[in-house]
């Protein structure tokens, strides 16, 4: 089950066609399988994916190739166009009513995440200098309030409960009162998680919005949900209608494709993204990203901006240089390892590389800090010619850089397969980027 | 309420969207033709087969039908039932127990897929079969946690060992292996954080709760559970797989199969990674687990009713 990123496959689907000028009906065919088995693999709808398709191919067919760009680049810069658009082409917020507090109300499914996205979300208000108040309306999974007050405790924030013996619309209500009292600006409202199936559970929701008029009511989908996404989320919008969407658990390798089932049968925009545990792990949606994540191509675009941010710029620019020059050496790979270990945890940054969503691979590049001091010994063991060029490290070569670096021969060896790894990747980058404007690390189907 | 009729109860609504729309596939086609086989690929995608396994099963019924062991839509079902039945059943193995002492289970994975409440129930089953039951509250780091399992032990009768949010959930197992051999319980269920699969430091922290519970009973632990929501993609393929890899995982839990989502991708996970289907999720009460049987729930998914 090794999926290949959707790039590769198409690079190597369109080998053969490479310079042809217009986009043949049996060229977008070809592709158009690869990237449906892409989007199913990613847990796009199926239905949504056959429809997507269908539209994709009639406005690929028949379309000139850009001179700059490859017939698979082209064909992956109108599916990615047109994934962009389908999520929302630009970002949502939260509304904030002129006259506060604005309620705000979370629902979903069981385990997907609301309590703490609840939490987030306050966090992320009182930021931006708002006063938020937590409300426990969860009654019926066992600690669910506790859980909502210990992490209101963490942030600060009041949480407003009544127990587990009242109703959610009793609570919600008291709940609106006390936050008039206090004047709290935010009311949000964490309930219980439930089965769209669940009629009593969904009127009690219904109630709920009866009674407080939320100004937002927000679904929290896990990002790993299947085929059912759709079925859930037409449930609950057709009981409730749904202001917005929350997707968590992106923090994993889930590709996510029910972003996309969801926002195409609610129509209602997905204004965040839950990327981890901790309480400010909360982050805007941004379409573009969630497209080449679906398609298996990385959120190249988030690696970008994060390495921007922490990577030293030079090094960076002198980095890129090299690459394009292939004079990528071990010294700039431990260099690079160096750098990036500064960006977070490795697996979420391999992560969003294309390519790397792959585990298999990933595996071999995964590195702990004990892992990077090993690299580092064996780098530093070497001589500058063998750094240079490692096709100099024969069998014996090997041993002396394990003895002197304290590692076995064996450890060598995987740091040079990560190495080859990582110049391969980095190969594949460079190629894609040929054709970018000037600055940046763009990839050229990506405005 | 017989188990067949309950299993099939707690199924009907995994039974009904998967088996009606092949019902529907079979009433509505008179021969197999590539439009019908296109449909049932898409029954089997929607249920979370996957591709992968969905286009084998395809390809294994159109050997069948040059075979002629298929000759009408009506003889697909029972193609179908034996072969994904068949898949489900292979190498499966009962529940392991110790020879002598505690038998431990250690029960992992993602966030928010139903493991406190699978421990919960699970304790539940063992307890009403008459064994000292123990649970051991394993994830000290979500908030609150803790008190769930202990209501969770409050509620099904049965001790729970623990310690503060915050402590080192090996310090837990250890302590819980010490107090399951002491006190001469039967059974010892470890709830463990759920982490994401492919976080590194976590999954260490796994295998350092194992490593701490087989250095005290080197068999033990006897099954290393993997719950997956049955509301997971192909994810859960991914989820498996990393698990596994992690803690040797010895089954699966599939849990919320009372909702509308048919948690198809177990097939998968069978076929690729050789995981069986131990115990099925069925609600959020203490009884609502049952034991996971290949056969009937391959005849559940099919049968005609
Ligand atoms: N409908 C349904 N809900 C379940 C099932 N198993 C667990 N849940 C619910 O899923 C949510 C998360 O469960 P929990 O045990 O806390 O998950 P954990 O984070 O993996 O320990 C809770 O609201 C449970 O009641 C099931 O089989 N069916
Ligand atoms: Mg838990």
């Amino acid at each position: 089950m090794v999926f290949e990123g959707l790039a590769d496959k198409l690079q190597q689907t369109f080998k053969k066609l490479r310079g042809r000028g217009k986009l043949s009906e049996t060229d977008v065919n070809e592709a158009m399988r690869e990237v449906r088995v892409a989007l199913l693999e990613a847990d796009v709808n199926f239905k949504v994916a056959k429809d997507f398709i269908a539209k994709v191919k009639e406005r690929a067919i028949g379309q000139e190739v850009l001179g700059s760009l490859s017939p698979a680049q082209h064909v992956i810069k109108i599916v990615n166009d047109e994934l962009t658009a389908l999520m929302g082409g630009t970002q949502s917020r939260i509304t904030v009513s002129s006259r506060p507090p604005t309620v705000v109300m979370m629902v979903g499914l069981q385990g997907a995440g609301k309590t703490t996205t609840a939490g987030k979300l306050a966090k992320y208000l009182v930021k931006q200098n708002k006063k938020p108040l937590l409300v426990a309306a969860d009654i019926y999974r066992p600690a669910a309030i506790k859980q909502l007050e210990v992490l209101g405790q963490q942030l600060e924030v009041p949480v407003f409960s009544l127990g587990d013996k009242e109703s959610p619309v009793v609570i919600a209500k008291k709940a609106m009162e006390h936050a008039q009292a206090y004047a709290r600006d935010f009311v949000i409202i964490d309930t219980a998680g439930r089965l769209h199936i669940n009629e009593e559970l969904m009127g009690e929701l219904k109630a709920v919005k009866q009674a407080v008029k939320p100004h937002e009511i927000l679904l929290v989908v896990d990002a790993m949900t299947g085929q059912d996404a759709v079925t859930v989320a037409e449930a609950f919008n057709k009981d409730l209608g749904l202001d917005g969407v929350i997707l968590t658990k992106l923090d994993g390798d889930a590709r996510g494709g029910a972003a996309l089932s969801v926002k195409k049968v609610t129509g209602c925009p997905i204004k965040f993204t839950g990327q981890g545990e901790k309480l400010d792990a909360l982050e805007p949606f941004h379409p573009d990203r969630m497209a080449s994540r679906i398609l298996g191509m990385g959120d190249v675009l988030s690696l970008i901006e994060k390495a921007e941010s922490t990577i030293d710029f030079e090094k960076a620019q002198a980095l890129e240089k090299k690459l394009r020059k292939e004079e990528f050496t071990l010294e700039d790979f431990l260099d690079q390892l160096q750098q990036v270990r500064k960006l977070g945890p490795l697996e979420n940054i391999l992560g969003m590389l294309p390519g790397m969503g792959d585990l298999k691979k990933l595996k071999d590049v995964q590195i702990d800090e004990k892992q990077v001091k090993r690299v580092e010994a064996i780098i530093q063991s070497m001589t500058t010619q063998e750094r240079r060029d490692p096709s100099l490290l024969n069998g014996s070569r090997r041993k002396r850089i394990a003895l002197g670096s304290g590692t076995k021969v064996q450890d060598v060896n995987r740091l040079l397969k990560q190495f080859d790894d990582a110049k391969k990747m980095m190969k594949r980058f460079q190629g894609m980027s040929k054709h970018k404007k000037k600055g940046g690390f763009k990839l050229p189907f990506m405005q | 309420m017989g188990f067949f009729d309950r299993l099939k109860d707690g199924l009907s609504k995994t039974r009904k969207g998967f088996t009606e729309k092949i019902e529907q596939l079979i009433t509505g086609y008179a021969t197999i033709d590539e439009e019908f086989l296109e449909e049932l690929e898409a029954v089997l995608l929607m249920a979370d087969v996957g591709v992968h396994t969905t286009m084998q099963l395809i390809e294994d019924i159109r050997g069948a039908i040059k075979a002629k062991k298929i000759n009408s839509p009506e003889e697909l079902r029972p193609f179908l039932a034996v072969r994904i039945g068949k898949i489900l059943n292979e190498g499966m193995v009962p529940l392991a127990r110790a020879t002598e002492g505690p038998t431990v289970i250690v029960v992992v994975g993602v966030n928010g897929v139903g493991k406190t409440t699978t421990i919960g129930k699970l304790g539940h089953y063992y307890h009403d079969q008459g064994n000292k039951v123990l649970l051991a509250a394993g994830d000290t780091f979500r908030a609150a946690a803790i008190d769930q399992l202990e209501i969770w032990g409050q509620r099904i009768d049965v001790d729970v060992i623990c310690q503060s949010e915050g402590s080192d959930p090996a310090a837990v197992a250890y302590d819980a292996v010490q107090a399951a051999k002491a006190r001469k319980a039967d059974i010892l269920i470890i709830d463990t954080a759920g982490r994401i699969h492919t976080k590194s430091n976590l999954m260490e922290e796994l295998k350092k709760i194992h490593r701490v519970i087989s250095r005290e009973i080197p068999e033990a632990p006897h099954e290393v559970l993997l719950v997956l929501d049955a509301t997971t993609g192909q994810n859960a393929i991914s989820q498996a797989k990393l698990f596994k890899e992690a803690v040797n995982v010895t089954g699966v839990v599939l849990t919320k199969l009372d909702g509308t989502a048919k948690g198809g991708v177990v097939v998968a996970i069978k076929a690729d990674l050789g995981l069986p289907v131990k115990w099925i999720g069925v609600g959020e009460g203490a009884d609502d687990l049952r034991p996971f049987d290949p056969a009937e729930f391959a005849e559940a998914l099919f049968s005609k009713n």
